[in-house]
């Protein structure tokens, strides 16, 4: 199976501090792949990484097999590498209409286009469309994002993300602080998203975690500690230890 | 269903790029005055060049949330721009504007790089840096500018050939006003655009915009050489329908009015700073009148006022009493963003 991303003995050095050591790290096409690890593992560091935020001290990032390590974030974006964030990043003053009709036309070039009026292409509009139901945004596309309910805002959250036709979709604790009622609405359209698009999930919640995963990799004092099946990790008592905050012996 | 949802976006989203009855009714009413007025011209001029000045400033500040307090520069620049080149023998209006706006863009390019990085205040002391510098720049360079004593002697031909300019102001305010609505009409449309779209998210949370693939910094530096020409534009203006240039154009005064003009109308809907500049003119008109020295502590006060009341309840009353009167009408301004008043 094709190789969706990679990374090559990945380091990143902040100081004295190794947030990132050596990590190399392969996310097969079409995924559902977990990554997880207690508090501190570095899993933040390890996303800004694959999303350009921040440069690594050391290794590679290949994107289906190119090198993206040099490449600014937005540049990434466009070749097809999208993320959620774990606390929301919305546009608090615009609508979901506005917010999904500003990445579909970023995606299709429409922001170097500024004399046409937002919306008045056949084809946007109906991946517009497309996007707010798959997001089940469509009663509340008027709205103020501020306004919206947090289980909204989340599923909004995603859509962006999706909005940008990613071939790899990084999403950061999807679930984190939606109230159990609005919960099972967000697990629906993320176990739904189609499945040319790879995933990796960064998450806390296991029950998530082993509905959603078919690989699981565990990310321990920022490398990798181990990788498998999410019945091979659920099982492993290494793992158990590391989340239990026991000493392990390697 | 799904045709019915299609039909909502579309018009939703195209909805913002129709004019409503109102933007018309504004229009209607700025052209009347031409007729209507014929002895306030000279004012209804500078209103008309200090509204096209706060649009500028809008752009920036409005829509991609970069604040400035020498947008003067531009402005300044564009006035010595028109003047020189008039004093000069090219004293055709139109040519001077082009050039006036290509030297605005210039500059304005040239130091976006400097004005985009660091935080609001960092802006604010860079872009009133570059206006002190140019300030300075113009007096000392008194063989170009006139320096102290002004750019005497600037003698215009008339607008496209035909109209020359006349002491009564007609000429000069049916010129700006022109210029200024065309430049509106640009304006509007950029808002409403996809890249329009893009600026606003930019302002909002530039982490998620570039997430979103958008090359934040190039965008922010293309409207800002967008304002920068407007800006030289407006300046270009009063150099051109006064024949007259001081330094008065590059004055911190005039960074700060502008700032205060759009203040008073209003961020981030483009006739904020169109009514600003109305009601600021007429303000400074009607106080100077009842007590000369003093207009500027009314002023100072009126602004303290605005912004300690908050400009949105203010407005949000108005609002409230129009629709009562007129119905419904066609577009709801978007609604301000808080932040923008609170940064000034």
């Amino acid at each position: 199976m094709a190789i969706a991303l990679e990374t090559k003995g990945l380091v990143k050095r902040f100081g004295g501090l190794q947030a990132t050591d050596n990590v190399s790290f392969q996310l097969q096409q079409g995924a559902r792949h977990a990554l997880i690890g207690p508090n501190g593992a570095g899993k933040t560091t390890f996303i800004n990484l694959l999303t350009g935020v921040i440069k690594p001290t050391a290794g590679q990032i290949l994107l289906e097999g190119q090198d993206i390590t040099g490449l600014r974030p937005e540049l990434r974006v466009q070749r097809g590498l999208a993320r959620t964030f774990q606390i929301n990043q919305l546009f608090p003053a615009m609508t979901p209409l506005e917010t999904i009709g500003l990445a579909v036309s970023e995606r299709t070039g429409g922001g170097r286009d500024w004399w046409r009026v937002t919306g008045s292409k056949r084809d946007i509009i109906d991946d517009i469309v497309d996007i707010a139901q798959r997001f089940r945004l469509t009663d509340v596309l008027d709205e103020r994002t501020s306004n919206l309910p947090y289980g909204k805002q989340r599923l909004l959250e995603i859509a962006v993300a999706f909005a940008c036709r990613p071939r790899v979709l990084l999403l950061d604790e999807p679930a984190a602080g939606v109230p159990e009622a609005e919960r099972h609405e967000l697990l629906a359209t993320v176990a739904a998203l189609p499945r040319d698009v790879s995933v990796l999930l960064i998450e806390h919640d296991m029950d998530l975690v082993f509905s959603f995963a078919d690989r699981i990799s565990v990310l321990v004092n920022g490398a990798l500690f181990t990788e498998g099946t999410v019945e091979e990790v659920s099982t492993d008592p290494r793992v158990r230890a590391v989340y239990l905050g026991e000493s392990v012996d390697e | 269903m799904s045709t019915n949802i299609a039909d909502h976006v579309r018009t939703s989203l195209v909805r913002k790029g129709r004019w409503g009855i109102g933007e018309i009714l504004f229009w209607l009413i700025a052209a009347a005055t031409l007729f209507l007025l014929p002895e306030r011209h000279l004012i209804l001029n500078e209103i008309a060049i200090i509204g096209l000045f706060a649009l500028s400033l809008d752009l920036i500040l409005g829509y991609a949330g970069i604040v400035s307090l020498g947008h003067a520069a531009f402005f300044g620049l564009g006035a010595y721009a028109a003047g020189i080149l008039a004093k000069h023998g090219f004293a055709d209006p139109l040519l001077g504007l082009l050039i006036a706006a290509i030297a605005a863009a210039i500059l304005g390019f040239v130091t976006s790089f400097l004005v985009l990085r660091g935080s609001d205040l960092t802006k604010l002391m860079v872009t009133l840096g570059v206006a002190l510098v140019l300030g300075e720049i113009a007096n000392q360079a008194s063989w170009l500018t006139g320096g102290a004593d002004g750019l005497q002697g600037v003698s215009m031909g008339p607008v496209v050939g035909l109209f020359e300019f006349d002491i009564f102001g007609t000429t000069a305010y049916a010129y700006s006003l022109v210029v200024t609505f065309l430049l509106f009409i640009v304006a509007r449309r950029i808002v409403v655009s996809p890249y329009g779209l893009s600026l606003r998210s930019i302002r909002d949370n530039p982490l998620r915009a570039r997430a979103v693939g958008i090359p934040v910094n190039r965008r922010l530096v293309a409207v800002y050489t967008l304002s920068a020409a407007y800006a030289g534009v407006a300046g270009a203006l009063l150099a051109q329908t006064t024949q007259f240039v001081s330094l008065d154009v590059l004055a911190f005064h005039r960074s700060a009015d502008v700032m205060l003009v759009l203040v008073i109308g209003g961020v981030g809907y483009l006739y904020g700073g169109l009514i600003g500049a109305i009601i600021f003119k007429v303000l400074q008109d009607v106080i100077s009148a009842w007590t000369p020295q003093y207009w500027q502590f009314w002023i100072g006060l009126i602004l303290v006022i605005i912004v300690l009341a908050g400009r949105e309840r203010l407005t949000e009353r108005v609002r409230t009493l129009w629709k009562g009167v007129a119905g419904r009408t066609a577009k709801s301004p978007e609604p301000l963003p808080k932040t923008s008043v609170r940064e000034i």
